[in-house]
């Protein structure tokens, strides 16, 4: 088997991933920031130290500014909504996934307004046609850091810098990019960073967060939801100390246990190691697919430029008998169709039909990838 | 030996605390917040009085939020 598939979750996970789920169920059970007792501090730490590992990755100083929730799509919800009210305008690019636009199109019919910006055919953003989006003035630039179609990577820095000059808050979805592409947020003017736990970070699912930056005032961003802390507990109002302002009920304990692992097995890998990696795979399957007659590589085609998300589609074929192929008779296992994002594939010229994605991830070899491209040779030929 | 206690707004701010003293080589643990002191959080870091004075400025400079630092009693 050859799984092709991490862009929408990675597999496998590292062994220390499952000790660590499986270490806090046998042995530190309690619930994290409940009660004094040392199962419940013990549990708690866990979570803390989780918290400071996502920091340390992220270039954040104060683990306490690390917000965790479900996935990536739950941090983007509660940044989206906490912040936007009617009046304000966002601007977002052509080339997102649902788990922005859809937020996006349901504040928009309670009275915000939406601006986005198109995206060329390889998913590069034209930063002129943002500085014009951004002259009406905005309360937030919502942009994913990397497409999660066909990998391209946006230039965040200089999206930051000029949002910054127009007085906007810059919101990144880096579910694509956390864990595998070098993510500062202080250097990189990132003010929120909606992350996921299950992909380039080797967490469990049910694992994310969203980091703020040191600009942002908390106080300016209403919780998704509210409920128990653990914390000012004699008070019927949620608390506005951070993280608890947006973390309430019981947390994932288990799914954090195994983010933080996963994240500490990013950083002693190194992000730069696993880049390196994935850029070579990339590189590799980028150069063998276009050579096979018929086959159409979408993006930049440069695997500097991009994640190791690689879309493809082959003239007169449907993608779904492509992948139907590449799983029953090859092992081959990747996602065709529209990954959650029409306007992505608007954007590239693939709307309705989608395209065949092949993402990698540090576990993916070499090998691998050319029995992958051996396996659409001979999918394309019969 | 006389004891102090540092109070917190969040659990997440106390086990902050803990790993900034403990890691200055200070001898602090978490315990349920004594019931004579605010209930705003469920835990609090008991450490050695003598201590007080480098408690304070080592959460100081690590920028950790606290409601207080208490003497314990008896």
């Amino acid at each position: 088997m050859i799984y092709l598939d991490n862009a929408a979750t990675s597999f496998p996970k590292p062994p220390q991933v499952i000790r660590a789920m499986n270490d806090f169920l046998e042995r530190a059970g309690g619930n994290p920031g409940r009660s004094g007792h040392r199962l419940s501090v013990e549990a708690g730490r866990i979570v803390y130290d989780a918290r400071e590992a996502i920091a340390e990755l992220f270039g954040a100083r104060d683990p306490l500014r690390v917000i965790f929730t479900l996935n990536a799509t739950h941090a983007l919800n509660l940044a989206l909504r906490g912040i936007l009210r009617a009046g304000d305008r966002v601007i977002t690019t052509g080339i997102e996934h649902n788990a922005v636009m859809r937020p996006l199109r349901a504040l928009e019919r309670e009275g915000v307004r939406v601006a986005v910006v198109p995206c060329a055919r390889d998913g590069s953003l034209d930063l002129s046609a943002l500085r014009d989006a951004l002259r009406l003035g905005a309360r937030l630039v919502v942009v994913n850091h990397a497409s999660n179609v066909i990998g391209t990577i946006l230039p965040i820095a200089e999206i930051a810098r000029r949002a910054r000059a127009a007085g906007a808050w810059v919101l990144v979805d880096a579910a694509q990019t956390a864990g595998v592409v070098p993510i500062d947020i202080e250097a990189m003017e990132i003010d929120l960073l909606a992350f996921t736990g299950h992909k380039g970070l080797y967490g469990p699912p049910g694992t994310g967060g969203l980091v703020l930056g040191e600009r942002v005032d908390a106080a300016m961003i209403e919780p998704l939801m509210r409920g128990g802390t653990g914390s000012r507990s004699e008070f019927e109002e949620q608390p506005d100390d951070l993280p608890d302002k947006f973390e309430c009920g019981t947390p994932n304990g288990v799914g954090i246990a195994g983010l933080g692992a996963g994240v500490r097995f990013v950083l002693e890998r190194g992000i730069e190691t696993i880049r390196a990696h994935e850029v070579a795979l990339t590189r590799a399957l980028i150069e063998g697919l276009s050579e096979i007659p018929g086959v159409t590589v979408y993006g930049t085609r440069d695997a500097e430029l991009q994640t190791a998300t690689v879309s493809f589609t082959v003239a007169n074929r449907r993608v779904s008998e492509i992948g139907l192929r590449l799983d029953e008779e090859f092992g081959v296992l990747c996602r065709v169709g529209l990954h959650c994002a029409p306007s992505a594939h608007r954007t590239i010229g693939t709307f309705p039909e989608g395209t065949v994605r092949f993402a990698s991830s540090v576990f993916t070899t070499l090998e691998e990838i050319r029995a992958a491209l051996d396996a659409v040779r001979r999918i394309v030929q019969v | 030996m006389n004891c102090g206690v540092v109070l917190f707004h969040t659990n997440s701010a106390a086990l902050r605390a803990e790993k900034v003293l403990q890691r200055a080589g200070l001898v602090v643990k978490l315990i349920p917040t004594p019931r004579e002191f605010s209930s705003d959080c469920g835990i609090a870091l008991r450490f050695e009085w003598q201590d007080a004075a480098r408690v304070q400025q080592l959460l100081d400079e690590a920028r950790v939020e606290r409601a207080s630092i208490e003497p314990m009693g008896g």
